[in-house]
């Protein structure tokens, strides 16, 4: 047991910098205009579910490309739970896990019997099924598109059977009645489990397991031909990152309680890959940087409208100031999209690592006269405008 | 953003060391302190709303319209321009110098036409811009979603454009509030006028967009033609974004139904109404009767994609820019100086939902919620576009006139699309606020 | 059985349309070795260039009537297109026939369009990783999506079809049935026959031409057709380009059944892949076979018949099928042993 915890320095070194940076998020994220709760919330939740998908794509190189199906059962899961058991998140969160890791255990064995596209395929069309089946045909269990809500009718057994009363409103999630999982206490919530979350890749990363799936990702064919069975390893990394989003899912639920059939459509997948190209594959933090570059971009490149603008502008001279308007306005606001797509191309093109590999090289420029004050870069933060 | 506003924080989130920074950006508000307090309460010498409409996506051209609607009640409200509907509506409480003599500002999200997105962002406006009402929409599933949010942030959300039985029904709250018309009233008010045109001996075939929205369309056109003696052939259910539909207008044919009724909206509607008519459905005969088609829900936005094939076409709409009445044209006026073109039924709806919170803060004499929704809750007034409306207070529900209108066979413009076939009067679309069930929850929350 | 058989008349269209965006996409796998992302982008750019034609040739001539005012308030404006004022009845029939013209300003755009991109982009992913390259065109898809949005808006512009073929085909009357029993719509068969004229002309092309015997043997062993001096690379550049002209091709034609909008190429993406992949990756016949057969099975399970029976198949029938297939036969339809695996 205590091998698990035996980490090098490094690592160490790492988590402890790692842990920092997202406690710390509520006053680092202060000057970008992103230090409230709820996008403090989606950054972790989306982090677990980046460094997740990770483990996965990461390390035995298997492209899933039907990930959220398992973060939308995670959501359904752990609404269900709330509607039926009780609003502790707890007993949601383990249930969502152990759904989504059964969902995955299932799609996972018969999607890895092929590899390649063909496995990209099939986890697509799995999630794809579920998705169109939840949306519609399934509406009695997932409540379709209004999306699974809460309702003041829900038995709530055990929360009942505690003689918790109902004030006519909604509940919400709570603790065992103590911290109430919204606003800054929902976020250090889920910021606790994207850090355990790391914490177990970081040791998956460095154990004898992670080094047979990094050996299937390099050469499956030759592991085959020693007659060694690569499936139960593939299968179980499937079903661990499977499982992560299964818990960011109910974390989803649990800070917001709704479930959402359009969380498991392709674009949601995409989405997941994306977050984790960007990032930079393979690599421990990268997943976790696209995921939080991706959702800022989401959340606030999207609400500079052209009144902001203008204000923001309001130095320059006139004349200026509206040609000035006229293009920032294509990239942001509505045009949003547009700035992710540039982005996602030059990242690509100039930084096949990822963000990360473009860390790393900032990092090389400084310690090119070989200083020994070698440091994770990771802390630097996504690159962004200050307002 | 120097326009942000942020409530005194309540909480210190971080002890000690942290908690000046805290209070210099963010405010994390939970409320447990005195009871008159409320979140986001405005401080300075400007309130904030929130605007949530879709910017990305299929509905982005109807949300662009929504903001501009916004942007024109903001100015409007704060003294700019001509004034609009603040000259028409009535009884009125404002002056136009802000609400409650703070200058309106307002912040703008991107739903993306997804639950999520639009929770995500409405959670933005108000937990980081300090919006003190939450607008917008373009889909009943985001409305409910948005609205359900808004019950629990204890925020006022004024719905633009969402259609379903729902939003005012079953998943009613007591923060939301609706003027747009719904399922409901689109067949009460097309029945009667299908009955006259097409007569009473009718076999109706449905496709109908499979969710929510579609069924409750669906269930209320069945209701309502039904109730004529009309028969309902089959009613087949299209999945969303489907975007051929052709696999199921060919059982059409040969159904033995002599009408089409097309439970869709938007680019579902736009794509099945096109091919429905490349399959010769308008030029056939059936049952010795000429065949018809039926688009229960219409919007001249989306019409335009439809193009020719509209022509002819009976359905309904909330509003139209074609109105006569003061309160219409005085909208359709000053939005087309600002913009050039006329309004949608989007804009209007959106534009009205802003003015009628505006002025319920007036007349309650605060921006505390409770007190608003009070002020809404019964409200009667006239002059904003449909004829005397009153806001329901069981179901937060507009009931005012609802418009029949036919695709026009000579526009004189590419906006002249529809003719206003009937004004039904609000008492033929009216219904019982239990029917829907649902329950608005309590006003502390 | 005349419900089946429209059925079936109507998978023939839709596998049409499968097949040919398909078809686009194996020829970029089979050659370049690239996951294209941003095909479904190529297929909506075919589509605007059709808008585009359109908007050329009823660009209208704005006169204000001063008297007359519009409910909003800016004066009356008096519209007159161009092309009629010019060519009178020929003008008419340009407009009318805009869509079919489309086609000619289509090639030129979308060669250029698909070589530009070859060369500026594309080029720099041949040996890097396929995720890569998806992230890389998925980007590109983005950002032209999102360019036509900035230009036409996110609303559907209608493209209507020439009046001479707008109605439906009376085909039962034609084989001596009842009339009015089995029709279907002009423009769709159209769309059938045009799709098997472009899939049978490419065919041709890489069956008979000296080129396309090259860009074959390319496909089958890339490194000793450039032992043997051939430059392969010039070769493939224009497959690109040829499969972006087959997008852009089968989006022009499509415009009359779906009025297209800046999402378009998103919305096929998916489905294309999985017609690609079921199909077998970098097989042309596959392809075909799989568009086919995804378009008739999809339309056979949106019978009210076979919905009663399983509810809900009409949404997942494409991908149970291909989970099926690729399950029974794990290289698709017609798929090569090596391609894409690793």
């Amino acid at each position: 047991m205590n091998k698990i915890f035996s980490m090098s320095r490094k690592d160490v070194l790492t988590f402890v910098i790692f842990s920092a940076v997202v406690l710390l998020m509520p006053i680092w994220l202060q000057p970008f205009g992103a230090a409230y709760p709820d996008l403090m919330q989606k950054f972790a939740i989306f982090g677990i579910l980046a460094i997740g998908f990770n483990v996965l794509f990461g390390l035995t190189g298997y492209l899933s490309f039907g990930h959220a199906a398992f973060l939308g059962v995670g959501s359904y899961t752990a609404v269900w739970t709330f509607k039926l058991f009780s609003m502790n998140p707890i007993p949601a969160l383990i249930l969502a896990v152990i759904m989504a890791g059964l969902f995955a255990l299932a799609i996972g064995y018969v999607s890895l019997r092929r590899s390649g596209i063909y496995f990209s395929i099939l986890t697509l069309a799995f999630a794809q099924m579920s998705y169109n089946l939840a949306y519609s045909v399934l509406t009695p269990i997932t409540n379709g598109e209004t999306g699974l809500q809460l309702e003041l009718q829900d038995p709530r057994v055990i929360d009942s059977a505690f003689g918790s009363t109902s004030d006519g409103s909604l509940p919400v999630s709570n603790l065992f009645g103590l911290v109430d999982m919204n606003g800054i206490p929902g976020f250090y919530f889920c910021a606790v489990f994207l850090i355990i979350g790391f914490f177990i890749t970081q040791r998956i990363f460095a154990s004898p397991f992670g080094m047979m799936l990094r050996a299937i990702k390099s050469n499956q064919t030759r592991m085959n031909y020693t007659g060694f069975n690569t499936r139960p390893y593939t299968l179980t990394a499937f079903v661990i990152s499977g499982m992560f989003a299964g818990l960011a899912g109910g974390l989803m639920a649990v800070t917001d309680p709704l479930a959402g059939a359009e969380r498991m459509q392709w674009t949601a997948s995409g989405e997941i890959v994306l977050m984790t190209i960007l990032g930079g594959v393979g690599t421990l933090i990268g997943p976790v940087v696209g995921a939080w570059l991706i959702k800022y971009f989401e959340n606030i490149f999207s609400s500079f409208n052209e009144s902001v603008l203008h204000n923001l502008f309001a130095f320059l001279p006139d004349g200026v100031e509206k040609f000035v308007v006229e293009i920032t306005s294509m990239f942001v606001g509505e045009g949003w999209h547009l700035t992710l797509g540039l982005i996602f191309m030059l990242v690509v093109t100039f930084l096949p690592g990822g963000m990360m590999e473009g860390f790393r090289r900032i990092g090389s420029l400084f310690n090119r006269d070989g200083g020994d004050k070698a440091k994770p870069n990771e802390k630097t933060p996504a690159p962004a405008p200050a307002e | 953003m120097s326009e942000r506003k942020d409530g005194p924080s309540r909480r210190k989130v971080l002890k000690g060391a942290a908690a000046g920074l805290v209070t210099a950006g963010v405010a994390p508000t939970i409320f447990t302190s005195s009871a008159h307090a409320f979140r986001n309460e405005p401080t300075g010498d400007t309130v904030t709303l929130g605007f949530n409409v879709p910017q990305t996506g299929s509905y982005a051209d109807e949300g662009a319209d929504e903001l501009r609607a916004y942007q024109l009640a903001v100015e409007h409200l704060n003294g700019e321009g001509d004034g609009g509907m603040l000259n028409t509506m009535q009884p009125s409480a404002l002056k136009g110098e802000g609400i409650l003599g703070k200058k309106v500002a307002y912040v703008t999200g991107d739903t993306q036409t997804k639950s999520d997105a639009a929770r995500a962002s409405a959670k933005r406006m108000i937990e980081k811009d300090g919006a003190l009402m939450i607008s917008g929409g373009s889909s009943s599933g985001v409305a409910i979603a948005v609205q359900g949010l808004c019950q629990e942030m204890g925020t006022i959300f004024m719905a633009g454009l969402t259609h379903s039985n729902d939003t005012t029904g079953k998943d009613k709250r007591r923060y939301g509030f609706r003027h747009f018309f719904n399922a409901y009233m689109s067949g009460a008010a097309l029945g009667p006028v299908l009955g006259q045109e097409y007569g009473k001996d009718r076999r109706a075939y449905h496709l109908t967009a499979d969710y929510t929205w579609g069924w409750t369309q669906e269930e209320s056109m069945i209701n309502s033609t039904e109730a004529l003696g009309w028969e309902t052939a089959e009613t087949v259910k299209t999945p969303v974004g489907a975007g051929d539909f052709s696999q199921y207008i060919t059982p059409v044919l040969n159904s033995g139904a002599d009408v089409l009724i097309l439970n869709h909206y938007g680019r579902d509607m736009v794509n099945s109404l096109t091919q429905a008519i490349q399959f010769g459905l308008k030029d056939r005969q059936s049952n010795g009767k000429d065949f018809q088609i039926v688009v229960p829900l219409f919007s001249r936005l989306m019409a335009q994609g439809a193009g020719e094939n509209i022509k002819g076409i009976l359905g309904s709409t909330n509003w139209n820019w074609s109105l006569q009445d003061a309160g219409s044209q005085a909208f359709v006026k000053s939005f087309g100086a600002k913009y050039g073109f006329p309004p949608s039924m989007a804009a209007h709806t959106c534009y009205v939902q802003t003015l009628l919170y505006a002025d319920a803060c007036e007349r309650a004499g605060t921006f505390d919620p409770i007190q608003v929704i009070k002020a809404l809750e019964g409200h009667k007034f006239d002059g904003m576009g449909n004829g005397p409306t009153e806001y329901r207070a069981e179901d937060h529900q507009c009931f005012k006139d609802v418009l029949v209108v036919r695709g026009n066979e000579n526009p004189t413009s590419q906006f002249d699309l529809l003719n206003v076939v009937q004004q039904v009067p609000r008492s033929q679309v009216e219904y019982d606020a239990s029917i829907f069930g649902g329950d608005l929850g309590p006003y502390e929350v | 059985m005349d419900a089946i058989f429209l059925q079936f008349l109507n998978g023939l269209d839709k596998g049409g349309a499968y097949a040919l965006i398909a078809l686009g996409l194996t020829l970029v796998f089979g050659t370049l070795g690239v996951v294209n992302f941003a095909h479904g982008a190529l297929f909506m750019l075919g589509a605007f260039c059709a808008v585009t034609l359109r908007k050329l040739l009823t660009l209208e001539m704005v006169a204000t009537d001063p008297e007359k005012v519009t409910a909003w308030g800016t004066p009356l404006e008096i519209r007159t297109p161009y092309v009629e004022a010019w060519f009178g009845d020929f003008g008419a029939f340009m407009v009318d026939f805009s869509v079919p013209f489309s086609i000619l300003l289509a090639i030129p755009v979308m060669l250029v369009i698909g070589v530009v991109m070859e060369r500026g982009l594309i080029k720099h992913f041949y040996r890097r990783p396929h995720a890569e390259q998806i992230l890389v065109t998925f980007g590109l898809a983005i950002v032209l999506q999102e360019i036509i949005k900035h230009y036409f808006g996110a609303n559907p512009i209608p493209q209507p079809m020439p009046s001479a073929v707008g109605g439906a085909a009376d085909i039962g009357a034609a084989l001596g049935m009842d009339p009015n029993v089995i029709v279907y719509p002009w423009w769709r068969l159209i769309y059938f026959a045009f799709s098997v004229v472009v899939i049978g002309a490419v065919f041709a092309f890489l069956q008979f031409t000296t080129f396309g015997m090259v860009v074959r043997a390319g496909m089958a062993d890339r490194e000793t057709v450039g032992l043997i001096g051939i430059d392969i690379d010039k070769r493939f550049t224009a497959m690109f380009g040829l499969a972006a002209i087959v997008a852009g091709m089968a989006g022009v034609m499509y415009t009359p059944l779906l009025p297209p909008d800046y999402h378009l190429g998103m919305d096929f993406l998916v489905l294309s892949f999985v017609v690609v992949v079921v199909g077998g990756m970098g097989s042309l016949p596959g392809a075909v076979a799989a568009g086919f057969l995804l378009g008739i099975l999809q339309s056979l399970a949106s019978m009210t018949e076979i919905k009663a029976i399983i509810p809900g198949i009409d949404q997942i029938i494409i991908y149970l099928v291909a989970v099926i297939i690729l399950l029974v036969r794990p290289r698709g339809l017609l798929g090569r042993r090596g391609v894409m695996e690793s």
